[in-house]
């Protein structure tokens, strides 16, 4: 791998990756059985540099912003690359949020550059927001069929100009990416990520699970996530390994990728790892009972002789079968976005694929802690990585306190932000808002929130007031929504849910009427914004003098309340 | 050729019985993730029995945003 110390900039160490390993193969792109394409980083270089080219001739210059909305795909990677090599800061939004979430999200970025799918960009193009980000002066869509109206935008696959692009280079604490962890309806969380956070980040990540030439990753998370923009890009890329690329996720496509690409990393959202336990247990329940008792001695086995670390040479001659639907080639799957129960981590674990799990926030620039495997430990999302200072903050009789780190990963700000990013980042630590404590052997127990938001399995990240714009009007006095967690703290960090405060006007009560106008509403929004119950105050809520809700005394008002009880199903 | 109202009931025929859900309990306005209780992961399977019942290809794109049954058909009928 490169020797990352020496770069000052992404756009710096991908342009050497590419010279160096420009034989290997760096990208697989299949749609369902067939293989659509397969580059190699000489290859790539040739698909990107025209970009690049084309993107100076029309004025992208240093520090201007470019989006991409996009799913995982070849050409998010090649406009990610033309983007640092022309010193630009790239602006990476979910393809998952509605339209008028993107515009929201494109105006606040100020980008000036756009680089988006067809069904994405006839999406975007129905919804009446477009007007409102008049930021955009070029718009180019991968995929359009011959005859669409591209009425003021560009062909991606058209737009590039001979020539070698000028590199121009960044500093390490410039700028690289603004990452929006989540704001959506309400106020825009902008990550601002310098060269330098991803820079050390790699570093530490690398230390512990390597890529190496010739090894495949297969990226399912959406690139956008700082999960997959790590480990599904810049880490592979600048070790040379290859990049997997399903234009479907459907979960029959996704199985068979392992075994026919031979995939040795994966990153997982907690949801899509327990669905696949689900599979492969019901695959085991049905074996017939002699060889069903054969397989729970040969998993006993390995699961005494793993005990102390991974041994994967072992595991996989003891678990052939399992092993071998995964590809035979599977060193660890990595999951993150959200908390993972350490049922799920012991069951792969004891089949002898260690699950890389850890703990992270987009702000530390993607992880914190990670586990190393020596030994596992299911119970707990590992030790700091490498860089890293973690401190538990004011930490309770039991030694649990907020968790908050120091490091080189730490983000610069929010985008035009600087009061909240004064709150999150006090004295050069940032203030995770979760809670957690060291056990005696140095690895770090998470044990609920201290903020008011909530993570779901599929690795969203909510936070009640974006939310609430979507009940606004609603006939009651005022309504307010809470994390369920952060009323009632229940010391976990699972199974969290969004609940509807209402207080409703004198004499008012709960008709069906309201409830399906509630629910209406709670519909359209995406489903993993939605809230799940209903909870009813009856006096006022308490405001600041510029009438704000004081959320936290609201939430110990309400917690006087018996949970189990307060909540109303909705 | 179908028409959308058979499409739709079909949508709902196929997803009370893989989801093992009573087909009376479901209506062409429902939101199907809180009706069939499923994630986007089942959402996706139900998307490949869709389109081996119809015989048709429906790209993931197709379905990003939507949840009831109504717009799932309207999709599905633009494509038969």
């Amino acid at each position: 791998m490169l020797d990352l110390a020496k770069y000052q900039s992404i756009g710096a160490a991908l342009k050497d990756a590419l010279g160096q390993f420009s034989g290997e193969v760096c990208l697989i792109e299949a749609d369902r059985e067939r293989e659509k394409e397969r580059l190699t980083y000489r290859e790539f270089q040739d698909r990107a540099d025209p970009l690049a080219q084309a993107l100076q001739e029309a004025g992208f210059n240093a520090n201007d912003r470019a989006a991409i909305i996009m799913t995982n795909q070849s050409k998010w990677l090649i406009s990610a690359y033309a983007i640092f090599h022309c010193g630009g800061v790239l602006v990476p939004l979910d393809y998952k949020l509605t339209p008028e979430e993107q515009w929201q999200l494109l105006k606040h970025s100020g980008a000036s550059v756009l680089v988006t799918e067809y069904p994405i960009w006839r999406q975007l193009t129905a919804s009446p927001s477009r007007a409102s980000a008049t930021n955009l002066k070029t718009i180019l869509v991968t995929e359009a069929p011959p005859r669409a109206d591209l009425s003021g935008t560009r062909r991606w696959e058209e737009f590039s100009s001979t020539g070698e692009p000028t590199f121009i280079p960044r500093q390490r604490k410039d700028v690289a990416t603004i990452v929006y962890s989540s704001g959506t309806g309400g106020r825009p969380k902008g990550c601002m990520m310098t060269h330098e956070n991803y820079l050390e980040q790699c570093v530490a990540l690398t230390s512990i699970y390597a890529f190496a030439p010739g090894e495949r990753y297969l990226s399912i998370l959406p690139t956008n996530h700082a999960i997959d923009f790590m480990v599904g890009f810049f880490g592979p890329f600048i070790c040379g390994a290859a990049v997997v690329h399903l234009r479907t996720l459907r979960p029959e496509y996704v199985r068979e990728a392992f075994p026919k690409y031979k995939i040795t990393y994966v990153s997982l959202v907690p949801l899509v790892l327990k669905n696949l336990q689900k599979g492969l247990q019901a695959r085991f329940d049905a074996l017939p009972s002699g060889k069903q008792k054969l397989f729970n001695a040969l998993v006993a086995v390995n699961k005494a002789l793993t005990k102390s670390q991974p041994r994967l040479a072992l595991s996989r001659r003891l678990l052939k079968q399992v092993h071998q639907a995964f590809g035979g080639e599977l060193r660890a799957i990595i999951v993150g976005g959200a908390f993972t129960e350490p049922q799920t981590l012991q069951f792969f674990y004891d089949l002898g694929i260690p699950v890389a799990n850890g703990y992270g926030l987009t702000q530390a620039g993607t992880a914190i802690t990670v586990n190393d495997l020596k030994p596992f430990r299911a119970d707990t999302v590992g030790k700091p990585l490498p860089g890293m200072d973690v401190r538990i903050l004011n930490p309770a009789a039991d030694g649990v306190g907020e968790v908050s780190v120091r490091s080189k990963t730490v983000m610069s700000g929010y985008l035009n932000e600087s009061e909240l990013t004064a709150e999150t980042i006090v004295n050069g630590w940032l203030m995770t808002g979760d809670l957690g404590r060291f056990d005696s052997t140095g690895h770090l127990q998470l044990f609920g929130r201290k903020k008011n938001m909530i993570v779901t399995e599929e690795g969203k990240n909510i936070y009640p007031e974006d939310v609430e714009a979507a009940f606004e009007s609603l006939p009651v006095k005022e309504f307010c929504i809470f994390a369920a967690n952060y009323i009632w703290p229940q010391r976990t960090m699972v199974g969290e849910q969004l609940l509807l405060v209402l207080h409703l006007e004198q004499g008012q009560t709960l008709t069906d009427e309201l409830r399906r106008d509630i629910s209406a509403r709670n519909n359209r929004l995406l489903n993993y914004k939605r809230v799940h119950g209903l909870v009813l105050f009856t006096a006022d809520f308490p405001r600041t003098a510029s009438l704000k809700i004081k959320r936290n005394i609201l939430a110990g008002r309400l917690a006087q309340q018996d949970r189990a009880a307060a909540i109303l199903p909705l | 050729m179908r028409t959308i109202d058979q499409t739709t009931q079909e949508v709902l025929t196929l997803a009370s019985t893989h989801f093992e859900v009573p087909a009376d309990s479901l209506a062409p306005d429902d939101d199907f993730f809180k009706k069939l209780g499923i994630n986007s992961l089942q959402a996706l399977d139900l998307l490949s029995r869709l389109e081996n019942h119809f015989g048709i290809g429906l790209p993931d794109y197709e379905v990003q945003g939507v949840s009831d049954f109504r717009t799932l058909a309207s999709r599905i009928q633009s494509r038969l």
